[in-house]
């Protein structure tokens, strides 16, 4: 039973799904924000529970599963991104017909995978969960069938995932056979010993392949605008942020943990593949003029940020990446949120048509500007602490020209994301828009504010964050 | 060493033979290509000719039911290991194995529920 | 207490906020309550702090909110501490801020800008409690920056007149230059001390080794550089007269009682080491009193009522710097606090008369004359009683008449100079019977006499909560002076011994009868002089009696001269040179730099976009070339001897 503790957080969200899925069979179609509703209490669940478990460490399960402060760092995040996303799904599906519980439910399955990752002690796991968090966002991107783009963006992700979870499962299996270990502490104790470090070398490049897929790294990311296009804009969010989150915890755990003593072989990789995804997320949404898709480059960009904070390694490196997720999570979420309200029924996905946003709607124009500095990481919002930290360790062990890479991406980052505040404050209207003045204090509104709010008060008073974030990677297991 | 490797051997082995064995029949025993145009192989010998492409498109219940049942088949696969091993799992490996069944029953009850295995109406 | 430290700051931040979201929906009543109530809640807290620093051991109360950067040797907390010196200033902000913020209310009626008023005028008073509750140079230079920004937008709030806009800039260039100043002495102090916090700096200078000596007198001047921009000093005194183009109350608040006292509470503060550069201290004295002696020469011809007491800002500002500068700190600070009082009313005051002026145009429509031409008052007396009353009271006290307040401090700063330095005696000397004749001046010819123009004689008394604030102004005008009472009267030096805890002991001195008593006969001549020389002044029309000095009147009139050298010393031929590196470099070289790597940049989208297909066949390709590439590397580095 103690064991169970270890894995509270992922249960919730597992079970939760599978309560939720029989009794949303008792709710009729016309009242689905119900289903809703509850999903998110056990998301909160979740959140707060890992929250409460704050400083609980340990392993169990025949050491397939631990817990340590990143895990539940990871879990909490997750949770409020689910609480956060199904916040701004109600309005959304509702205008879009895909109001349905299986949304909810597959949302908190894909949920309780990613958290999983963070508890995973072992490779089995760690793919077990990758399958878990996969699966459902597959069906989630097809979710607004019979919309061809939303079936194209199901489809391709679908088609290219199966790939890279093959490169991932091939690599583990390559891993195992170098060092006869599954589980990560197991790996990393006879890494030394090991007498075929060539396969081993190769299963460890294989698994970044796989697992860079799933963060959208370069050259691993071409799934990435499509499938961000014309999945839901509600999913796209959750995808963008929450996945975002438990792939980097998987790469944390696989690489640092298990392959910790190999660094020497991997941290150029990822230095390599980090100036890479930065070069080709920024240039790549240069000329965007369909916002979503911007946000998808951007959100490619973003994970050659992170990447590089992994190169860097160390508790500062890997504090920064932690730090980022969520300050990343909080812009992004913002400006999904902004641009899901800002057009009524079918949304307008190209930038001209936030033209003049901030005469129309203020409120939501603002929130979309705190968004864009924040990912383009101007003080005094989150992505600048962020952003901050992570070339600062890069630079701390040397990998200058990786961080003048990021500096410089960043500036060309700042062309597309200030374009968008410029068609927003200092451009007409199209023409029959109605003005808003003020917003309706909907759950939509609240949960854009305080995704935007959250991007400044992180960038203002970031030092609490930033301890407990250390709490938690100096407790890695 | 290199011995006990045979029995992977032997199985590459016969999985290719396999797969060109299947082929070979097919060239074998099926439609020639080049028989196409003779009234022998036309679905019909009566005279009345063929609309549309020979393979049929299969409706898509088809697939939802062969994916169901490929689902549970699998359930049962895991009870082989399980059964065999019963004894030594104690009552921990009982209550996981029914953990794992309340789990499918659950999805089993959802497929059931939203008609998917009623063949008539799944139109629906 | 740590978060009760930052409520100060929050309350009227949280006002601004509010206003700056729902303010349109509110009604600009609200919206000045609300501004209102934001900073009275201020106030009451500023007390509750003053209690609590009277109380505190070490005479501070202080806040750390962690860090806020930290690179290398650099450590800049978000620290806050309030000691006895703070204290004061927030009492000041707040208190008169309080004030008139209520005196806005009424002063903004009808302006359908009033939300916006009222929120710039909530971040100043937040961004003036940042600047004097900091505990570190850098996190006072944001404040000190934010109060600059506000200036800035209260200045140039009546933007659509091309004069006010002009007045903002201007005020902002000019800031920016002293800023400069400032900036590299804060860059210096961190080079030198190794530390931006006031405690360690102030305790590393004390043990600098005086080979050292130089490099403070040189930080000192540049801090003093800065104070020259922000508290309107000669060189760069030139924004504040023009500033006075704001709205009355932010004249009052803003460039009177409190921003412009920056400089002198930066100067203040960082008396350590102004103590240990004799050569700065010098300066500082000359030229807050060349400053003093300029400007109270300026304010002898004006006619509009607000630029008369925009130079006699300028003017008390001098007496201030001077008084630091002779070391007389607890007597800067006096004045400093006697001055926001009256000067504070003073404006308050004119406004109540130029509001009156206006009444017949509100009323009537009609509108025949400069309502803030002096030449067109007179005989307000009998019109607005309350502004008559009160404004006397702040005059008499601004040209040092006893009891009021003015005469008390004005008298430490003169009788520390008559200690120290007879120039600068002399020239505040001067400078305070200039200051008393403009006083008589300016009330003789607005409230005396008969009235000039029609919009004199259909004057009204303006509402209860604009005269409200003027009365208790005119209190503390009145009462002011007895918080620091000389040496032998009750409760006597009380401002000094309660900054003791910030700037030492200073030694107190009795009452000099026969130096404050010439003075005081030199005042009461001075206002003499004033009145019978302007009851003859009865048309409008008519010319200015001092003008039988000639060029000494012009030298006054047209104010030295000194935007109009400026104009062609400096700035003529800074455009000259702007516009020709413009043309050469920027356009030729750095745009064409920037365009080049532009489209370069937007070529290599363009060509990435083509690799970007749609179909899923490429891009399973493309990911397993790159799988390729990933395990080519990772082999690469193995086999080039790399082994874990």
């Amino acid at each position: 039973m103690n064991e169970l503790l270890l894995v509270l957080p992922p249960l919730i969200f597992a079970l939760g799904g599978v309560v939720l899925l029989m009794v949303d069979l008792a709710i009729p179609r016309e009242r689905k924000s119900l289903t809703a509703g509850m999903a998110a209490v056990v998301s909160a669940a979740a959140a707060l529970c890992a929250i409460l478990q704050w400083g609980l460490a340990g392993s169990g399960f025949q050491g397939m599963i631990s817990v340590d402060g990143v895990a539940l760092a990871l879990d909490a995040l997750v949770g409020v991104i689910g609480v956060m996303t199904i916040g701004l799904s109600l309005r959304y599906n509702a205008l879009r017909g895909i109001l349905r519980g299986e949304f909810f439910v597959l949302m908190l399955f894909s949920l309780s995978g990613m958290a999983l990752i963070g508890h995973a002690a072992n490779l089995l796991t760690i793919f077990l969960a990758i399958e878990l968090l996969s699966i459902p966002l597959y069906v989630l991107s097809g979710i607004a069938r019979p919309r061809l783009d939303s079936e194209e963006s199901a489809m391709k992700y679908f088609l290219l995932g199966a790939f890279a979870s093959g490169f991932l499962v091939f690599g583990m299996a390559l891993v195992y056979g170098a060092t006869g270990q599954l589980s990560l502490t197991g790996i990393a104790r006879t890494l030394i010993t090991s007498t075929s470090v060539p396969l081993l070398v190769v299963g460890a490049a294989l698994m970044l392949v796989g697992l860079g897929f799933k963060v959208a790294a370069a050259p691993f990311h071409m799934w990435t605008p499509d499938v961000y296009q014309g999945a839901p804009t509600t999913v796209t969010a959750f995808m963008s942020t929450a996945t975002k989150a438990a792939g980097f915890v998987a790469l944390l755990r696989v690489f640092g943990v298990a392959l910790g003593d190999l660094a020497n072989v991997w941290q150029p990789a990822f230095a390599a593949l980090s100036a890479l995804t930065m070069m080709i997320g920024n240039l790549g949404a240069l000329t965007q003029i369909n916002l979503k898709r911007m946000l998808a480059y951007s959100s490619i960009a973003h994970a050659g940020y992170l990447l590089m904070g992994l190169a860097a390694g160390g508790v500062s490196g890997v504090r920064g990446v932690v730090f980022y997720l969520p300050a990343y999570a909080a812009a992004s979420l913002a400006a999904f949120a902004a641009m899901t309200a800002a057009h009524n029924g079918e949304e307008d996905q190209s930038i001209s048509a936030y033209a003049g946003l901030s005469r129309t709607r203020p409120g939501w124009a603002l929130v979309m500007a705190v968004a864009m500095l924040s990912l383009l990481g101007i003080p005094p919002t989150a992505g600048f602490v962020g952003k901050y930290m992570l070339f600062q360790s890069a630079i701390d062990v040397g990998l200058v020209p990786l961080a003048v890479i990021g500096v410089l991406t960043s500036v060309v980052s700042g062309y597309y994301y200030l374009r968008v505040i410029v068609t927003m404050y200092f451009e007409a209207p199209p023409e029959g828009v109605a003005v808003t003045k003020g917003n309706r204090l909907s759950l939509h509104w609240v949960t854009g504010a305080i995704a935007a709010a959250a991007s400044i008060v992180l960038g203002i008073l970031p030092a609490p964050l930033i301890n407990a974030v250390t709490a938690g990677v100096t407790s890695i297991r | 060493m290199a011995s006990d490797y045979l029995p992977v051997g032997i199985l590459i082995l016969l999985a290719t033979a396999l797969a060109f064995l299947i082929v070979l029949i097919s060239i074998l025993f099926g439609p020639k290509r080049h028989a196409q145009k003779t009234k022998r192989v036309q679905p019909y010998e009566s005279g009345m000719q063929a609309i549309g492409p020979g393979q049929r498109r299969l409706p898509v219940r088809f697939y939802l039911v062969a994916v169901l049942f490929i689902l549970f088949d699998i359930e049962i696969i895991f009870f082989y290991p399980w059964a065999v091993a019963l004894r030594a799992l104690g009552p921990g490996g009982f209550l996981a194995m029914l953990s794992f069944m309340t789990i499918l029953v659950v999805g089993f009850v959802w497929v059931w529920k939203k008609g998917a295995l009623e063949w008539e109406s799944m139109d629906k | 207490m740590q978060m009760l430290i930052l409520l100060p700051i929050l309350l009227p931040l949280a006002g601004m906020l509010i206003n700056a979201a729902f303010g349109a929906r509110l009604g600009h009543r609200t919206v000045g309550a609300i501004a209102t109530t934001a900073v009275a809640a201020a106030f009451a807290l500023s007390v509750y702090f003053f209690a609590q620093v009277a109380g505190a051991p070490d005479h501070a109360v202080s806040g750390n909110f962690g860090p806020w950067i930290n690179v290398a040797e650099l450590e800049v907390p978000y620290g806050f501490r309030i000691d006895a010196l703070s204290a004061t200033m927030m009492l000041i902000i707040t208190g008169i801020g309080g004030l008139i913020h209520l005196y806005s209310i009424g002063y903004m009626k009808g302006d359908p800008r009033t939300q916006r008023f009222f929120v710039y005028l909530n971040l100043f008073v937040a961004s003036m409690l940042t600047l004097v509750m900091a505990d570190n140079f850098l996190l006072l230079f944001v404040g000190w920056e934010l109060v600059g920004l506000c200036s800035y937008l209260l200045i140039g709030f009546w933007f659509s007149n091309i004069k006010n806009a002009e007045a903002g800039r201007k005020a902002f260039v000019v800031n920016r230059i002293g800023d400069v100043a400032f900036v590299l002495g804060v860059l210096l102090i961190f080079a030198t001390f190794g530390a931006l916090g006031f405690k360690e700096v102030f305790e590393k200078a004390e043990h600098l080794k005086p080979e050292s000596a130089g490099v403070l007198t040189v930080i000192t001047l540049l801090l003093f550089g800065g104070a020259t921009g922000k508290s309107a000093q000669l060189p760069l005194y030139v924004w504040l007269p023009d500033a006075m183009a704001g709205p009355t109350p932010v004249s009052a608040l803003i460039h009177a009682a409190t921003m412009v006292t920056a400089g002198i509470y930066m100067l203040i503060r960082s008396h350590v080491l102004l103590e240990h550069a004799p050569v700065a201290m010098q300066v500082i004295a000359l030229v807050g009193a060349v400053t003093a002696f300029m400007a109270g020469f300026v304010a002898l011809t004006q006619w509009d009522i607000k630029k008369v007491l925009a130079y006699s800002t300028v003017s008390q500002l001098g007496f201030m710097v001077a008084g630091v500068g002779l070391g007389a700190l607890v007597g800067a600070q006096f004045h400093l606090l006697t001055h926001a009082f009256f000067k504070a009313l003073l404006f308050l005051a004119a406004g109540s008369v130029i509001h009156g002026m206006e009444h017949l145009t509100l009323t009537t429509g009609r509108h025949d004359s400069d309502p803030q031409d002096m030449r067109n008052m007179g005989g307000l007396r009998a019109k607005m009683p309350i502004t008559t009353a009160t404004f006397i009271i702040g005059g008499l006290a601004l040209a040092g008449i006893p009891p009021l307040a003015g005469f008390w401090s004005k008298d430490e700063i003169l009788a520390a100079a008559a200690r120290t330095s007879p120039a600068v005696l002399v020239l505040l000397g001067v400078t305070a019977a200039f200051t008393a004749f403009y006083v008589g001046r300016q009330i003789y010819l607005v409230f005396f006499g008969a009235p000039r123009s029609e919009a004199a004689s259909h004057a009204a008394e303006t509402a209860p909560t604009m005269t409200v604030p003027l009365i208790v102004l005119a209190a503390l005008a009145v009462l002011g002076g007895l918080l620091n009472l000389p040496a032998g009267f009750p409760a006597e030096g009380w401002l000094g011994h309660w900054l003791e805890s910030v700037i030492g002991k200073e030694p107190h001195a009795p009452l000099d009868l026969a130096l404050a008593g010439f003075f005081v006969v030199l005042a009461v001549a001075a206002i003499a002089f004033a009145v019978s020389l302007y009851r003859r002044f009865v048309k409008a029309t008519q010319a200015d009696p001092l003008e039988r000095l000639g060029a000494l009147h012009g030298l006054s009139f047209n104010k030295w001269h000194l935007d109009g050298l400026y104009r062609a010393v400096l700035i003529k031929p800074f455009y000259a040179g702007a516009s020709f590196l413009a043309r050469i470099f920027d356009q030729g070289g750095i745009d064409g730099l920037v365009n080049g790597v532009g489209a370069l940049t937007r070529e290599l989208s363009v060509t990435l976009r083509e690799l970007q297909t749609g179909f899923v066949r490429s891009y399973g390709l493309i990911t397993l070339l790159g799988a390729v590439a990933v395990v080519a590397y990772f082999l690469f580095t193995l086999f080039n001897g790399i082994r874990p």
